[in-house]
């Protein structure tokens, strides 16, 4: 596989002919004639709707995105950090491309809140900052005060759901486990971020374990009654660890001990080597904290031609921060695809223009099973006018036969295609 | 346009409400759900491939095969029938035109 270095010079190649540097366009950059949009958060979401408007509209209308971390780090593939199979490097990406390519002005800030009437955002360090249009792709916050002991005890009991710091002391914890400890992992009632991530993360860790310390173990303390992406699939992968994964349905964690890593569940009490709880979860706190309309108090109930929050005109939501419309994930792929359909909508209503009515999006998850072997879940989200919103497509989609090394590339394809197409 | 794209739009059109009025840049929209994995605007960075510059008859073709089955994929057997015969045509008359 290319190193990433290699893989940003490539990607620059590929993309240098197409870049906002050589148009005309360009020079009205910092004068707005098309407008001014400021997008929250540069994941999967933002960084995508950031790279579309600039190059949709060719340079028309102007982009600030603002960013708490300083790179990009991803959640996809991070899982393989944890499993020993790839490092922090592979996973992290500059914005550089952004500002230089394609013109964005990208800031390392922390949005702390929304201005619906006034249409402005404030920020810790840059002032405030008004915007024709805002598009917000927070992803997730968790919920830490739902589980006892668990608020404040990260470092103890890190989530990795996250990429990142966390990421990192997940893998060090995992490393530092004796042989014969156990890993015990825990899932959250769905929805959360990435319905197959927890499943992935089990078989990554077991690869891991099985080379390294084959007498140790990995409990799947899931708060769901069953497996909730490839089920049969992920059943037959946990199969072939048998003796090191073992996996416990309808187990809701109430609490944590973070000094003796010790989880009370609704029917067990499990104690750890390595905890690794995945708190419950709802939509980034600048979507939860800036009178957006939510559902069961968690998710942005938005319009889905253009991705705004119902009756709030102007603030565009994305990504795992939305109350997905029947059977979308909340998945990287996803929120990209997203990100494109609010571009269009964007470059089309500053332009007082109509949003295009018939966006499609799609989905894929590909996850892997071990170092070689992945398995993808795939979806087509086709409007519907009728009932408003996306619906599958019936008869397309659906998973792999199995878990098989050709999709293994392919998982490092998609990866590798996708982060270009955010970031290069 | 071969019997199978056609016997697929018709299932898609069974579907509630597809939308009819189409926006200008319909088709660059749509190709833009291929883009994550052939790349931005088609190039894509290998692993994957490339659609941009590709003649439009060959990719249609590929694509009724994969829907079809005569030619056996992964998963684009899965991602092609979930879009219309006229949406791979825009699709496919956008990439073959990206130089
Ligand atoms: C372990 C794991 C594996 C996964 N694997 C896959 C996979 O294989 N395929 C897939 O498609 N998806 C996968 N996902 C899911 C994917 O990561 C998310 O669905 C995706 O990141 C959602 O994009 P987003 O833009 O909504 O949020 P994010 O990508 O999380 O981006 C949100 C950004 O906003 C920033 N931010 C938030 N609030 C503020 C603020 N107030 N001010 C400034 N910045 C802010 C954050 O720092 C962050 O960078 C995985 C997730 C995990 C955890
Ligand atoms: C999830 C990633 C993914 C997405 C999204 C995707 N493809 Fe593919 N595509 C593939 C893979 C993988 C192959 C190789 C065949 C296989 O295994 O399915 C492929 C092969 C192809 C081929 C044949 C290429 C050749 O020269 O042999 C065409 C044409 C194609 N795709 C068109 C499309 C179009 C059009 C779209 C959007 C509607 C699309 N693809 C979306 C992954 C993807």
């Amino acid at each position: 596989m290319q190193n990433r270095r290699e893989f940003l010079k490539s990607a620059g190649a590929v993309v240098a002919g197409s870049s906002l540097l050589g148009l005309a366009g360009c020079a009205g950059m910092d004068r707005g004639a098309g407008g001014h949009v400021v997008v929250v958060g540069g994941g999967y979401g933002g960084a995508t709707v950031a790279k579309y408007l600039r190059m949709w509209s060719e340079g028309r209308i102007n982009v600030t995105l603002i960013e708490r971390s300083t790179e990009f780090v991803s959640c996809p593939m991070s899982n393989l950090v944890i499993g020993g199979l790839k490092n922090m490097t592979d996973i992290t990406i500059s914005y550089d491309n952004l500002r230089s390519r394609w013109g964005v002005k990208v800031i390392t800030d922390e949005v702390l809140a929304l201005d619906t009437a006034k249409r402005t955002v404030s920020t810790a360090h840059n002032g405030t900052i008004a915007y024709d249009r805002v598009v917000l792709s927070p992803g997730i916050d968790f919920m830490f005060d739902r589980v006892g002991g668990l608020a404040g005890n990260e470092e103890l009991i890190p989530h990795a759901w996250k990429a990142g710091p966390q990421t990192v002391v997940l893998r060090q914890q995992l490393q530092d486990m004796k042989d014969g400890g156990i890993f015990a992992l825990h899932i959250p009632k769905s929805p959360y971020r990435c319905p197959p991530g927890p499943y992935e993360r089990a078989c990554m860790v077991a690869n891991y374990l099985r080379r390294e310390k084959p007498k140790s173990k990995v409990l799947v303390l899931d708060a769901n009654g069953e497996i909730q992406s490839k089920k049969a699939l992920f059943t037959k992968a946990f199969e072939g660890y048998k003796g090191l994964i073992e996996y416990m349905p309808n187990n809701e964690l109430r609490s944590v001990n973070a000094k003796t890593r010790t989880a009370e569940l609704d029917f067990e009490k499990v104690k750890a080597d390595v905890l690794n709880v995945i708190p419950p979860m709802r939509a980034g706190n600048i979507a939860t904290q800036s009178g957006l309309p939510l559902i069961n108090d968690r998710w942005v109930d938005v319009e889905w031609l253009t991705y705004e929050a119902r009756g709030i005109p102007g603030v565009h939501v994305i990504g795992d921060s939305l109350f997905p419309a029947p059977t979308m994930p909340k998945s990287g792929h996803m929120a990209n695809q997203q990100a494109k359909v609010v571009a269009a909508a964007i470059i089309n209503l500053l332009a007082g223009e109509a949003p295009n009515p018939s966006p499609v999006v799609m989905n894929t998850c590909y996850s892997f099973v071990d170092a070689k072997n992945a398995m993808h879940v795939a979806s087509v989200h086709q409007y519907d006018t009728v009932k408003k919103q996306p619906m599958p497509v019936p008869g397309a989609g659906g998973v792999s036969v199995a878990a098989n090394e050709i999709e293994g590339k392919f998982a490092h394809a998609w990866a590798q295609n996708i982060w270009a197409d955010m970031l290069a | 346009m071969n019997a199978k794209l056609v016997l697929t739009t018709l299932c898609l059109t069974g579907l509630a409400g597809l939308s009819h009025a189409n926006d200008p840049n319909l088709a660059r929209n749509l190709a833009a759900t291929c883009a994550n994995c052939h790349g931005t605007s088609g190039k894509s960075l290998g692993g994957m491939e490339s659609l941009a510059g590709e003649p439009k008859e060959k990719l249609l073709q590929k694509l009724a095969d994969f829907r079809s089955g005569a030619k056996p994929a992964s998963i684009m057997h899965q991602i092609s029938k979930g879009y219309t015969d006229e949406q791979l045509d825009l699709i496919t008359a956008y990439y073959a035109a990206m130089k």
